[in-house]
């Protein structure tokens, strides 16, 4: 699969080398030299290359060059903790509805692009075409699937509280802020859409670090999510190293909750002791919470009871 | 209450509604009693004000309108003699294209511009008098406000000396939030002296309440409540510094103290919007609230203002789009 | 010409392609009716719109058919995944196709653009979206794992919100697994046939949806059908009555939104500005005719006469004429019919002691049209506090306490809707609790939501539409 064969190189450099050595990752289907695309990061709505300069070099099953996608540092991990945080009250404070129908746009988006997403899946993760088209599709159904709980998971996760007293008592679910994401290793589409939309749902912020083996279809999902009305900045995602990531999204101060979904091969005991420090909500690597739950969209959800008084008239 | 009431400037139409004691704990007890403000409800009104359609010959003849309420404003530290001598002419000819444009009612500027501006009007200037342009100062250290009261009063009267017809003064927000109305109160008494000319009229006192700073829509309704009590001829919302500054729900509310006070003593008071309208089509939502909420008789210069810069020529390119039939651009429009 | 006179600002029909006659849409097809076609006018100008087929026996006995083949081949055994996708589609479509649904429906009805436009075709949107999102869900709504659905939905809707009583009726039906068969109302069949039209660009499978057009006698004959297995109505409390009678001991499950008094309660403290706008809306809002009005308004004595007079301030700027008229308040009243109830009605009130007022507008000569009216010194036992007038007319009455406050807005058959308005949260929640009604608002009124339970107490109805309670409306479980 993919190799991580660092290198630093300049930035003029570093969009130039796919272009020379891109054939390999191109079909010929005629002699027309092809404009591969240069996979940056996606931090605060905007694609920036790592501040760090670093690229991860990716090969396709064959060992062939695929793309040399950026590298984020712990800076990167800083920036895209702040835009997180910055974005995460205006994602919250849509209405449930508006936010049902971004989640539904991304799916509509996702399918509109299935090809690109096909492609990238075959090449990095050598999967079959059906194998690629079937992982493309659960994805954009997942989206659907979650699209229809931003209206609803209030009314699962809440209660109207028949206390002993004369109060009105309401509970409810609210986000818990900016979470932090270690994705699924497997399957880099479906297993990113599998973490990421559920922490979406209530209106929580995100900063994931995708496959590290599989890193394309997260920055093209980045695109995706540009494009389907998600304000700039509620998802960030960080390729590179999870090892090298994780403790510093785990020990942040301003990140609320951290997904250890898909650090199940990194210390993840030692991240979940790093998180304590803040006591960040943390969902472990095993036993986990089972995708396509409305416990996965609750776990990373407050719950919120107001009392108020009822006079006697 | 720990403080006795204290005694406050006497004012006229504070007189004739508290009785002769005026006194702090009086008006905050008259404030406080003010039917409070929901804010989903107001801003629901506001925005369907918002949605009504203005066409053909009622958009042509609202077009006019807002340029007559204009105060074309300018209010920078960089301000020169030069500036200001380009803003009047702008306020003198708003559209050489079309010499049937209106000219705005009044250009407003800091205090010690206001000689500059009376002279580059000429004898456009209305001296006080109904037709001709205005000279509106801004006065009592705007926009923040924080000098003592004597500075505030000279700032005040220099302007008047120097010929402002109006004078744009801002409250002490800092004294409004600690709850010391009483004194929110007296400058604008006082200041309203200091607005006497020689002769014995007065400049108009707009009162600039900054409800960017108030932020609550029950403060927004005590301080408008507040500034006519103490004898302001406007209210205004902002002085432009500030985020947010005018919005449509604020300049609802103010319009719905006024036509209340109107309700109650039959006299009329303005209002000021200032600061972020910059676009013919949120004016005309303007006018509409205005209409809709004070009647027709508050469509006029004498009872509403727009506080603005930028809005003139916006207005300019839908009149001329109104006129050829064509959409116009910013070239077709001169800069100030 | 004054500002205030406003230039006209006609929402365009160049929009609509309106076929000069609609049969009735059985099994995915259009088919003649084997009744008397009838015509529907636009309350506004009086002039026909289109033909429509009458549905008889026959017809509805095909569209149940259908409905059942559908409900038992296709329909049924799909996932929920995929019955959420159809709904997903036709909520897009909709949105798509909002402005052409919007100037239909003011064209149909007589109401106004502005609420067609920012009310009804929005919310019906979103109520498809929402409850498409159930379709998938059904375990969480309540009645335990793996719900079923009842079958064949016979639904029977008014006309005083067309499009979106269907989207009320039709979306959880369909999120939860049944068929349906719909009968819009007789003066308001344009828009169903138009939703038709959503269903086939979102390529919903024939038989799922079917639509019979007619009058009373169609929807009797709908609801009667044996082979129903659930009669949704929304309409006047008499028919709802014969319709309980009528399926009293057969297993059809019935949900019923009926008529409605509702008070409007203003305490001494309120907000007033906005009261007096919520006041407006309560009454004003689709001329009156929305059964969940706040038709009565009970006014804290001490703050009667300001709220009056700030009340007839208002009214007098309320615009009253063409519905597509993007500046109309409030338009045509929906048929001649209706306007003849509301008008003897009023000379009822007047009769029996009460002081009407009309705020002073120009009526347009053409169509059906009433002045927004308050009738003020109505007491409890006036026949216009108690009879529902679906119309834009408010009977004011006053209390002194919020006991009596209570008393006087719960004594009624009715317990559809109330309002209150107080600017103290603790009194408003002990107030709500005190009152028989479905739905109590705020500091606000006439809010829905496909996430919020709507419905009635008393004979208001059953059932409720909307939120989990609404898709349980339609799904058995734990049997």
């Amino acid at each position: 699969m993919a190799t991580s064969a660092e290198t630093t190189s300049s930035e003029s450099s570093a969009a130039s080398a796919p272009a020379a050595s891109a054939p390999a990752a191109t079909r010929p289907t005629s002699d027309r030299l092809s404009v591969p695309k240069t996979y940056k990061l996606f931090i605060g709505g905007a694609f920036p290359r790592s501040e760090s300069g670093r690229v991860t070099e990716v090969t396709d099953a064959r060992g062939a060059f695929v793309a040399n996608v950026a590298k984020a540092s712990r800076k990167d991990a800083r920036d895209a903790v702040r835009a997180a945080r910055k974005a995460q009250p205006g994602w919250a404070g849509a209405t449930a509805y508006n936010r049902g129908q971004v989640l539904y746009r991304i799916a509509e988006v996702l399918e509109g692009r299935s090809a690109q997403f096909v492609d990238e899946l075959q090449r990095v993760e050598g999967l079959s075409a059906a194998q690629a088209r079937r992982q493309v599709e659960d994805a954009i159904d997942l989206w659907v699937w979650h699209a229809g709980w931003t209206d609803k998971i209030a009314q699962i996760g809440g209660s109207a509280n028949p206390v002993a007293g004369p109060y009105f008592n309401l509970s409810v679910p609210e986000p818990t802020g900016v979470v932090a994401i270690v994705a699924p290793q497997q399957q880099g589409l479906l297993g990113l859409t599998s973490v990421v939309a559920p922490a979406l749902v209530t209106g929580n912020a995100v900063v994931v670090v995708p496959s590290a083996a599989a890193p394309l279809p997260a920055i093209s999902l980045g695109e995706v999510l540009a494009t389907s009305d998600l304000p700039g900045g509620v998802v960030n995602v960080l390729t590179g190293d999870p090892a090298e990531l994780a403790p510093w999204l785990a020990s942040h101060a301003d990140v609320n909750a951290l997904d250890l979904s898909g650090a199940g091969a990194l210390d993840w005991v030692e991240l979940e002791q790093l998180a304590a420090d803040t006591l960040k909500r943390v969902i472990r690597p095993v036993p986990g919470i089972a995708p396509e739950t409305p416990q996965r969209i609750l776990a990373l959800t407050e719950t919120k009871t107001v009392w108020h008084t009822k006079s006697r008239l | 209450m720990t403080t006795p009431s204290q005694a406050l400037a006497p004012a006229e139409r504070a007189v004739q509604l508290l009785g002769a004691d005026l006194s702090e704990v009086a008006l905050r007890r008259h404030l406080e009693g003010l039917p409070g403000v929901d804010a989903v409800g107001l801003e629901a009104r506001a925005a369907s004000l918002g949605t009504r359609s203005i066409k053909t010959t009622s958009k042509q003849a609202a077009l006019d309108l807002v340029i007559r309420m204009i105060d074309l404003t300018t209010l920078q530290g960089a301000d020169t003699r030069g500036k200001v001598r380009s803003l009047v002419a702008k306020a003198l000819v708003p559209d050489a294209s079309d010499p049937s444009t209106p000219r705005p009612a009044a250009v407003c500027v800091y205090g010690d511009m206001v000689q500059n501006a009376v002279d580059a009007l000429g004898s456009a200037w209305s001296a006080g008098k109904d037709d001709g342009i205005n000279v509106a100062a801004v006065a009592t250290a705007f926009p923040a406000g924080r000098a003592s009261l004597a500075v505030k009063l000279q700032d005040t009267r220099d302007a008047v000396a120097a010929g402002a017809d109006e004078i744009d003064m801002v409250i002490d927000r800092g004294a409004f939030l600690e709850g010391r109305y009483g004194k929110v109160f007296d400058e604008i008494v006082q200041t309203k002296e200091a607005c006497r000319r020689d002769d014995g009229t007065y400049a108009h006192l707009k009162v600039i309440l900054e409800t960017g700073e108030l932020v609550t829509y029950d403060n927004v309704r005590r301080a408008s409540w507040l500034s006519i009590l103490a004898g302001g001829d406007f209210i205004k919302t902002s002085t432009g510094k500030v985020q947010p500054a005018a919005t449509l729900p604020v300049t609802l509310l103010m319009l719905q103290v006024v036509r209340d006070w109107e309700r109650l003593t039959g006299e009329r008071v303005g209002v000021k919007p200032a600061g972020g309208i910059s676009t013919a089509k949120d004016a005309i939502k303007y006018l509409v609230t205005v209409a809709e909420t004070c009647g027709e008789a508050w469509l006029d210069p004498h009872l509403f203002r727009f506080g603005a810069s930028s809005l003139l020529n916006d207005v300019l390119l839908q009149r001329q789009k109104l006129t050829t039939g064509r959409y116009s651009g910013p070239d077709y429009v001169t800069i100030d | 010409m004054t500002f205030l006179d406003y230039a006209p600002a006609p929402e365009s029909t160049a929009i609509l392609d309106l076929r000069p006659e609609y049969g009735l849409f059985i099994d995915g097809e259009w088919r003649a009716g084997g009744g008397e076609p009838f015509a529907s006018v636009s309350p506004s100008t009086e002039r026909q719109i289109a033909m429509f087929a009458s549905a008889d026996e026959g017809d509805v006995d095909a569209a149940v058919r259908a409905a059942r083949a559908a409900f038992r081949d296709v329909w049924g055994p799909m996932s929920g995944r995929d019955r959420g996708k159809y709904l997903f589609r036709i909520a897009r479509i909709l949105q798509e196709r909002a402005r052409e649904l919007a100037v239909a429906e003011s064209l149909d009805n007589g109401k106004p653009i502005k609420e067609t436009r920012d009310a009804d075709v929005p919310l019906v949107a979103q109520w498809f979206f929402h409850c498409a999102g159930w379709a998938d869900k059904l375990d969480w709504v309540g009645l335990g794992a793996n719900p079923q659905p009842h079958g064949v939905a016979a639904q029977v809707i008014p006309w005083n919100f067309p499009l979106l009583m269907l989207a009320w009726k039709v979306a959880p039906a369909l999120a939860a697994g049944n068929t349906v068969v719909l009968k819009p109302a007789e003066t308001t069949p344009l828009t169903a046939m138009l939703f038709a039209d959503v269903c086939e660009q979102a390529g919903l499978p024939a038989g799922v949806v079917n639509l019979v057009t007619g009058a009373g006698e169609t929807g009797a004959a709908l609801v009667r059908h044996p082979d129903v297995d659930k009669v949704a109505f929304t309409g006047s409390t008499a028919v709802g009555r014969e319709i309980a009678k009528a399926l009293a001991g057969t297993d059809k499950r019935l949900t019923l939104e009926l008529g409605g008094k509702g008070a409007n309660i203003v305490f001494d403290d309120a907000p007033l500005d906005q009261a007096i706008e919520g006041i407006v809306d309560g009454i004003f809002f689709n001329q009156g005719q929305v059964c969940c009005a706040g038709s009565r308004l009970l006014v804290q004595e001490s703050v009667h006469d300001v709220v009056m007079e700030r009340l007839k301030e208002r009214m007098a700027t309320l615009r009253v004429g063409d519905p597509l008229d993007k500046n109309t308040d409030v338009g045509a009243i929906n048929s001649s019919a209706q306007l003849e109830r509301i008008t003897r009605l009023v000379e009822t009130g007047i009769a029996e002691g009460g002081e009407a007022w009309s705020a002073p507008c120009e009526l347009p000569s053409e169509g059906y049209w009433f002045a927004p009216t308050v009738v003020t010194g109505v007491e409890a036992s006036s026949t216009i506090a108690r009879e529902e007038i679906f119309g834009p007319v408010l009977s004011v009455l006053t209390f002194r306490t919020p006991d009596e406050a209570i008393a006087k807005a719960n004594n009624t058959p009715y317990g559809l809707s109330a309002g209150i308005w107080s600017d103290k949260g603790s009194r408003v929640l002990a107030v709500a609790d005190r009152l028989r009604a479905g739905v109590v608002w705020t500091n606000t009124f006439n809010k829905f939501d496909p996430a919020s339970p709507f419905g009635g107490y008393k004979e208001s109805g059953y059932g409720r539409e909307g939120g989990r309670q609404g898709m349980q409306a339609y799904l058995k479980g734990g049997e």
